[in-house]
């Protein structure tokens, strides 16, 4: 047993009164959760404490909050471990009598104490990313065969429990609150991850041309680092931008594809970054309409650059730096490959421990999904995510992502995302090989 | 000691000032840079969003190139941002031999491979980290000679080299994000902890969502103001941009006046190393600390005497 200081931010809105902390000492275990602290205070001491929490396994996803600055969910955070971050962030190793701040999560209005608002955020965000199947028809009457690979992909987002602890410490979100964000956005990949949605393209056009969408991630990693169920919701954003980019070449209003394309670009020809071409670029080149009034903009900034001799005119105009003829090899050797390969750790996890590991490959593709007679025997055995086990579920639909859009009609028949659709029944029921 | 020197982009292009200056003090710390000229942009997160494998490539190369320098101790980059990129492609590459046999497939081409060994890898460090880890508090304070008495300092980590903290090896044996905290004060100045120390600059919807963008800078650099800082320290030239080229527009967004100094880390361990200001660059700053900061008073030994009349006085100039 150990003792703790637990200081909890106390906010009633409706009182009047301004916040305040409340302090109390509580003598419990070291890996006893901070949960644990919050409700043996409010069961002892005052029981008007207003804590939202439920299965307290890390489950139910309601007990989110900021412990000494971190956002997660109080029910798996131990106390010796929320207690060591204030240690770190104070310079000193004392757990002992160490303080731990309890606060309402970020980004979200406070209903009472440690209780905010997540319809008024949250759940409103979620909705906004048409957040069930748009499925692909005629649905078959059995079960809907998704290739394992694709499916294993998919549950990285599926463990989500919606607790919003990233929601909490967006740093988009902070400055823009009309972000979609990292919970609702990651949401959104779970749908154009999976080969049963019909309606890939419609999102992902959707969610790049909104000024708040994808683009507007600021790629701060605190999502990734505050998610209790590794969701890595950045990361998710990131391959939105990629099949968005890459695979669908959807130039969105916001030069989210021109800048990466520009900035690709632009290190194949000079191998380090030109900075003097990547801005002009980004907005579609210096002469284009649309860089025009940025570059504009942009002059006071450029005149005091050139008028401090951060930059001279010479290097901003010239590129003195040419990338070697290797880097452009590898530029035009990985271009031209047939399918982009990416390796996703969540589902490979690491060598070593496991030592034979399949090649990941998420194929990206409109192709119909086979569909297999549940009475036939599967094609190969399942396995378990991360098993390293070789998984014998190729040969993959079709492997080509660049060609995603000619098979699709152009963008004006396309059919509007069905947004008004009663959800189906649940999602959940898919089913592996 | 020997390192790999991965420079990065930005501190040989809109930020010379960086590379020059660490230039300047890399001596004073007794460090050897061996440059790796012929190697990529690290990719910033951009390329690897584009296509994770071309950016894996590229900073496989980077890495190779390191491992072909002799006697190099480590690799060094002076760029969060470069470090973070880095070590996310370092984390894949080490973790898949498979993966790695097919990135080194590439380089092969051009007589290069990584080698990845579990006993020993690869070792890339920010200055930041090495000069904690490596060189060490004590051996930095000895070699201090004008301590920056009364300046206080605002640590400005970024992002990248303090997120996510499993892939970064940040733990309690290392708390590399307390390390911009420990060399402030290793230098003899004064930490200043505002609201944005770990958050982030902005820099990477610039073209995206400008006003956004800047609206991080700004308030930033205004909750730092409101602590009372004389100036910033950033580990990264990104930020640097964000947070000093685009401060005036910052200031335009959040609607109140700035006018922060932002150093880069070498420049502030070359000023308590007791080199002047403007060998350091500081005059090719948009918010110039010489003209902000009055270094006779901010930053001259405690001995000099009178040092705390006038300190911090400067940054309200």
């Amino acid at each position: 047993m150990a003792n703790f200081t637990l200081r909890i931010r106390r906010y009633d809105p409706g009182s009047g009164e301004a916040a305040h902390w409340d302090e109390h000492t509580v003598d419990l275990r070291p890996r006893a959760s901070v949960l644990d602290a919050i409700l043996k205070v409010k069961n002892e001491r005052d029981g008007s404490i207003g804590i939202r929490c439920s299965c307290q396994q890390g489950i139910c996803g309601s007990c989110g909050v900021r412990m000494n600055g971190k956002p997660g969910l109080a029910c798996n955070t131990h106390l010796e471990e929320a207690a060591g971050r204030r240690a770190s962030l104070s310079g000193s190793a004392q757990v002992e009598n160490a303080v731990i701040e309890v606060e309402p999560m970020g980004n979200m209005p406070v209903i009472r104490d440690l209780i905010v608002d997540m319809d008024a955020v949250h759940w409103k965000k979620i909705q906004r990313v048409t957040p069930w199947l748009l499925a692909k028809q005629p649905v078959p009457e059995r079960e809907y065969v998704v290739p394992h690979d694709n499916m294993v992909d998919v549950t990285q987002t599926m463990a989500c429990i919606q607790c919003g602890a990233c929601v909490s410490d967006c740093l988009s979100m902070e400055v823009d609150p009309g972000f979609i964000g990292p919970a609702a956005l990651a949401k959104a990949y779970r749908f154009v991850g999976d080969p049963r949605d019909a309606q890939h393209a419609e999102r992902l056009w959707d969610l790049s041309k909104d000024p708040q969408g994808i683009y507007d991630c600021t790629h701060c990693f605190n999502c990734v680092e505050a998610c209790p169920k590794d969701v890595a919701p950045m990361n998710q954003i990131m391959r939105l931008r990629r099949i968005a980019g890459s695979d669908f070449d959807l130039e969105d209003p916001n030069n989210g594809y021109r800048h990466e394309h520009a900035f690709v670009k632009n290190i194949k020809r000079n191998g380090l970054l030109h900075e003097a071409d990547l801005l002009p670029d980004s907005y579609g080149g210096k002469f284009h309409p649309r860089a025009v009034p940025e570059l504009i903009s942009s002059l006071p900034t450029v005149a005091t650059a050139l008028a401090r001799g951060k930059i001279t005119p010479q290097k901003a105009l010239t590129h003195p730096h040419k990338a070697p003829k290797e880097v452009k090899r590898i530029f035009e050797k990985i271009e031209a490959q047939e399918e982009r390969v990416e390796l996703n750790l969540y589902i490979v996890g690491y060598d070593e421990a496991e030592e034979q590991l399949d090649m990941p490959h998420i194929p990206h593709t409109d192709e119909p999904t086979p569909l297999r007679d549940p009475h036939e025997p599967p094609p190969a055995a399942s396995t378990p995510p991360g098993s390293g086990a070789a998984s014998d579920s190729k040969p993959l639909p079709e492997a080509d992502m660049t060609g995603a859009e000619e098979r699709r009609p152009p963008r004006e028949q396309w059919e509007p995302l069905r947004h008004d659709e009663a959800e189906p029944e649940s999602t959940d029921t898919e089913s592996e090989s | 000691m020997k390192v790999a020197y991965w420079p990065g982009c930005v501190s040989r292009g809109f930020t010379p000032e960086l590379h020059g200056s660490m230039a300047r003090v890399a001596p004073l710390l007794d460090i050897e840079l061996v440059a790796l000229d012929r190697a990529a942009c690290c990719g910033a997160g951009v390329l690897a969003e584009h296509n994770q494998e071309l950016a894996d490539t590229l900073n496989a190369r980077t890495f190779a190139l390191a491992q072909q320098v002799q006697d190099a101790e480590l690799m060094m980059n002076i760029c969060s941002t470069c470090q973070g990129a880095q070590t996310e492609c370092q984390e894949r590459l080490d973790a898949n031999s498979e993966y790695r046999a097919r990135i080194n497939q590439t380089l092969a081409d051009e007589g290069l491979s990584y080698d990845f060994d579990p006993r020993s890898p690869l070792t890339n460090k920010n200055f930041l980290w090495l000069l904690v880890e490596e060189i060490g508090l004590d051996a930095l304070k000895a070699k201090v000679k004008r301590p920056l008495t009364d300046l206080k300092v605002g640590p400005f980590y970024g992002c990248y080299i303090v997120r996510p903290t499993r892939r970064l090896g940040i733990d309690s044996e290392h708390p590399r994000d307390r390390y911009l905290h420990m060399v402030i004060e290793a230098l003899g100045g004064t930490v200043v902890d505002y609201a944005g120390v770990y958050k982030c600059c902005g820099f990477p919807i610039i073209t995206m969502n400008k006003a956004a963008s800047l609206a991080q800078a700004g308030r930033h650099l205004g909750d730092a103001l409101d602590a009372d800082a004389d100036c910033l320290v950033v580990p990264c030239p990104l930020c640097h941009l964000n947070l000093d080229l685009q401060q005036p527009a910052a200031a335009g967004v959040v609607g109140r006046d700035l006018g922060l100094p932002v150093l880069h880390l070498p420049q502030l361990v070359g000023l308590a190393l007791g080199l002047e200001p403007k060998e350091l660059g500081m005059g090719k700053h948009v918010v110039r600390p010489t003209s902000v900061i009055d270094w006779s008073t901010s930053v001259v030994a405690a001995s000099a005497g009178a040092a705390g009349a006038g300190a911090g006085a400067g940054a309200a100039a």
